[in-house]
């Protein structure tokens, strides 16, 4: 029953990545510092959010899954989503 | 596709324990039959302790005034029953026991993806009972908040909250890895032609229990640290005094709890289902829709938490939003019953015992569901919250829905399980005793409501008198159909004829193995190439 | 533990990773509660979150967030690494991995030390005398950092577990799935943090 498991990924890939991360940690740093009002949490989350994918798809090997480990990492997150966002129907409008 | 069968006498996995002897062979045992039975086994005792408080509960309210305990008394009482009957009885009762058992067999495999894992769940399971239990008799007393832990009483009260919490708290995650085990197993396991198209529809339900156990259970979790966080710690997170709120604890325990109620109800439905088509000997209707309807429960289900909080000072546009989709979840339920009715109708119905239940399942569920949605509505929720309306709205469908449902499994598994069968007549007018018991009793609490009387008060106004009583003595007649009916199983499995390995003339897997079925299920993986209802095609073995 | 008559446990390595990762969404949603709280908190105090979150050493935070982004790369490497059948790299780089979650926990230690020495922890006299919103802001600060610390040193002592079980040859080139899942429990813890991080110490 068991399954061929996906390829291996190279040391340079993983290399890559960890690179490409350090620098989103900078930018993330220096956008927190420039006054931006309320995008500044956006921007942090959007930046935090890219660097997620970056580990969820190659550290974590997603990009190299079957489909269904996406489709249920899809479904938890937009349920954490839902969660936060109905929450904030009663935090808005109180 | 008959499986061969070991000698007709075989006590099968009952007898077969495995490396260990006596009871070591049950409570190490990584067979998903044996931790099913175990979960049984715990299960029914917790079910009988919450009967029995919720008959004193009954019993005090029987006249107006301090009748046998104190107000503080009752409050420990009704707190007690709830977290029994809900996190010990409800919750874990039909996925850790039938689901254990049958749904490996059900999808034609040998056990579960993670046995030990199983194993532990139970573990779990039973160390968090204990300390629920020991919480009873240590610390401050029993805890006396309402088994929903609302602050910022229960930050405050002197009461063995913590560790009634910390127990509730080690439950979430007995539940989180049932609900993991099922769906890898459902994913990975299935034998060879059991594709989704003819899993059978139980599964189906379990399948989407799973999901929200996995999905929902994790946010109790967190909740109840959060409150430990404020007993202990003084976090202040949801006491207005350090600028927290308290809504926001009903929040994140709603967002458990609601989506709870459909891990209580689905897998009751999934019984049901099963149920049926067997009995109306006809393929069931509407396969894909009850299934879909399952997901759809599930999903819907998750997201109207906030109709238990309209009156707590949620925005108006919050009560809005939740009411509406409250309203979406009556669909997909509504899907089902009317598929349910499109099975009965025109089959060759026999009214053997889980039948019964499972047709008296569809009439409360209803009258449940329906009374839901007056609740659900924002306008009329207003009057009867905080009532004895609310009290028999969700008895109806947690003990009408799920328990009838549950005692159907019962019926409809005990002879697979024991290889032995019940005295059927005794089971007929234990449903019938059961049936009339539980409406007076809860019936009446509804009207109760109605006129006003709040629940959680040990106490009431004299116009109430009359209505209490005959509740009181429905709980009576409820509470006797129970013991005839559990002493009618007792006895039918201890001594009662053997029951064959199809009895009732199924088509799903289980009817394929002997009764009780051997340690290991299956000698050969079956190839399936029918689908589990398909009466109009194959005859059952 | 397989039972007599039952087959040995059959290995289902694909069934075994998504025990694993729905294991990590219930993670996910275990801080999701936390986050609900603090998307919650910090629409009603933002200016009260901002003047709490200026008092956070952002120079240890980021340190921190470099120590687990490598860490997670040395566990990644080490998966690739036993499966072209390195064991010994695999190890040194495990190892690797535990040591950064010694020294993430080591910084966490002077950071709460310092802080608390400042009489800031929830509950505490001097947080009472400030703003509500800090004090709810501190409040969060301790129990999510706290709720990630505590997965930090398990994910430690996984790691060093593993690295052993690698050592002895338990875990190798065909049998590596265990490694794997440990793999993905740390980089969850690292996911973890890369949201509080910019959270928690970058508001302004």
């Amino acid at each position: 029953m068991s399954a061929p498991p996906h390829a291996i990924v190279s040391y340079r890939t993983f290399i890559i990545i960890w690179v490409l991360l350090l620098l989103l940690t900078g930018v993330t740093v220096a956008v927190s510092r420039v006054h931006l009002g309320a995008l500044n949490i956006w921007a942090a989350l959007g930046i935090a959010s890219l660097k997620s994918a970056l580990v969820i798809f190659f550290f974590m090997h997603l990009k190299y899954e079957r489909p269904i480990f996406k489709i249920c990492l899809l479904t938890a997150l937009v349920t954490l989503a839902l969660f936060i966002g109905l929450t904030f129907f009663d935090v808005l409008y109180r | 596709m008959t499986q061969e069968t070991t000698d007709p006498g075989s006590r099968g996995f009952l007898a077969d324990g495995g490396k260990y002897p006596g009871l070591l062979g049950w409570i190490f045992s990584t067979d998903h039959k044996r931790i099913g039975l175990l979960y049984l086994y715990a299960v029914l005792s917790f079910f009988l302790v919450g009967v029995a408080l919720g008959l004193i509960i009954r019993l005090e309210l029987i006249a107006p005034g301090e009748t046998i305990m104190s107000a503080q008394a009752y409050n420990a009482l009704f707190t007690v029953h709830g977290v029994i009957m809900i996190f010990l009885f409800i919750i874990p009762g039909i996925p850790a026991i039938f689901g254990n058992i049958f749904l490996p067999i059900h999808i034609g495999a040998n056990d579960v993806s993670f046995p030990r894992l199983n194993l532990f769940s139970w573990w779990l399971y039973m160390i968090a009972a204990l300390i629920i239990l020991a919480s009873l008799f240590t610390g401050g007393g029993p805890p006396d908040t309402g088994w929903t832990f609302y602050v910022p009483f229960s930050a405050e009260t002197t009461t063995n909250v913590p560790m009634a919490v910390f127990g509730v708290f080690i439950l979430g995650f007995s539940s989180i890895l049932t609900g993991i085990n099922f769906v890898t197993t459902v994913h990975r396991l299935r034998a060879p032609g059991v594709n989704w198209g003819r899993l059978p529809l139980f599964i189906w339900s379990l399948y989407a229990t799973a999901w929200v156990q996995i999905l929902a259970t994790p946010m109790l979790a967190i909740t109840l640290v959060l409150l430990l966080a404020e007993r202990l710690l003084g976090a202040g997170l949801f006491d207005p005094a350090s600028g927290g709120d308290p809504i926001m604890f009903q929040h994140l325990f709603w967002i458990y709890s609601h989506p709870a109620v459909y891990i209580m109800i689905l897998p009751g439905m999934g019984i049901v289902t099963e149920i049926i088509p067997v009995f109306a000997r006809k393929p069931v209707f509407g396969y894909w829709a009850i299934a879909f309807s399952s997901i759809g429960i599930a999903a819907a289900g998750s997201l109207v938490w906030g109709h238990h909080m309209f009156v707590s000072g949620m925005s108006d546009m919050a009560v809005l939003v939740f009411s509406l989709l409250t309203f979406i979840v009556a669909i997909p339920s509504a899907i089902k019953v009317f598929n349910w009715v499109a099975t009965l109708y025109k089959g060759s119905i026999s009214l053997d015992p889980p039948m019964l239940f499972a047709l008296s399942f569809i009439f409360l569920f209803c009258i449940g569901g329906l009374t839901g949605l007056i609740l659900g509505s924002a306008a009329t929720d207003v009057h009867v919250h905080d009532t004895a309306f609310v009290v028999g709205h969700f008895h109806y469908v947690m003990f009408g829905g799920t328990g009838f449902a549950f005692f159907g499994g019962l019926h409809y598994w005990l002879p697979k399980i024991c290889g032995r069968m019940y005295n059927k007549r005794i089971a007929t007018i234990a449903w019938g005793i059961m049936f009339a018991g539980f409406n007076i009793l809860y019936f009446s609490m509804m009207i109760l409501g109605l006129r006003g009387m709040p629940r959680r008060y040990y106490d009431y106004l004299p116009e109430y008198t009359d209505l209490n009583l005959v509740s009181t003595v429905g709980s009576w007649i409820l509470a006797a159909g129970l013991l005839l009916m559990f002493v009618n199983l007792l006895r039918g499995a201890r001594s009662g004829p053997p029951a064959g390995a199809n009895p009732w003339g199924g088509l799903t897997l289980e009817w394929t193995l002997s009764s009780p079925p051997q340690a290991e299920n299956f000698v050969n993986i079956p190839v399936v190439e029918h689908g589990p209802y398909d009466y109009d095609k194959v005859s059952p073995p | 533990m397989s039972d007599k008559g039952h087959p040995a446990p059959h290995k289902d390595y694909t069934g075994a990773k998504l025990g694993m990762w729905l294991f990590l969404y219930t993670e996910v949603l275990l801080f999701g509660g936390l986050f609900v709280l603090y998307a919650v908190y910090l629409h009603r105090y933002p200016q009260e979150f901002t003047t709490a979150a200026g008092q956070l050493n952002m120079y240890l935070g980021a340190a921190n967030t470099v120590v687990l982004l490598t860490g997670s790369l040395l566990v990644a490497l080490a998966v690739s690494a036993i499966r072209l059948g390195n064991s010994r790299l695999a190890q040194q780089l495990l190892w690797g991995g535990a040591v950064s979650g010694v020294l993430f926990l080591v910084n966490k230690y002077i950071e709460w030390s310092t802080e608390i020495s400042h009489g800031i922890y929830p509950g505490s006299p001097v947080l009472a005398q400030r703003d509500q919103g800090e004090s709810v802001f501190f409040g969060l600060y301790y129990l999510t950092l706290g709720l990630h610390g505590l997965h930090v040193l398990i994910g430690t002592i996984i790691l060093a577990t593993v690295a052993v079980m690698s050592a002895k040859g338990t875990i190798n080139q065909n049998e590596f799935v265990v490694l794997e899942n440990s793999g993905l429990y740390w980089h969850l813890v690292d996911l973890v943090w890369i949201f509080i991080f910019p959270l928690y110490y970058l508001l302004l």
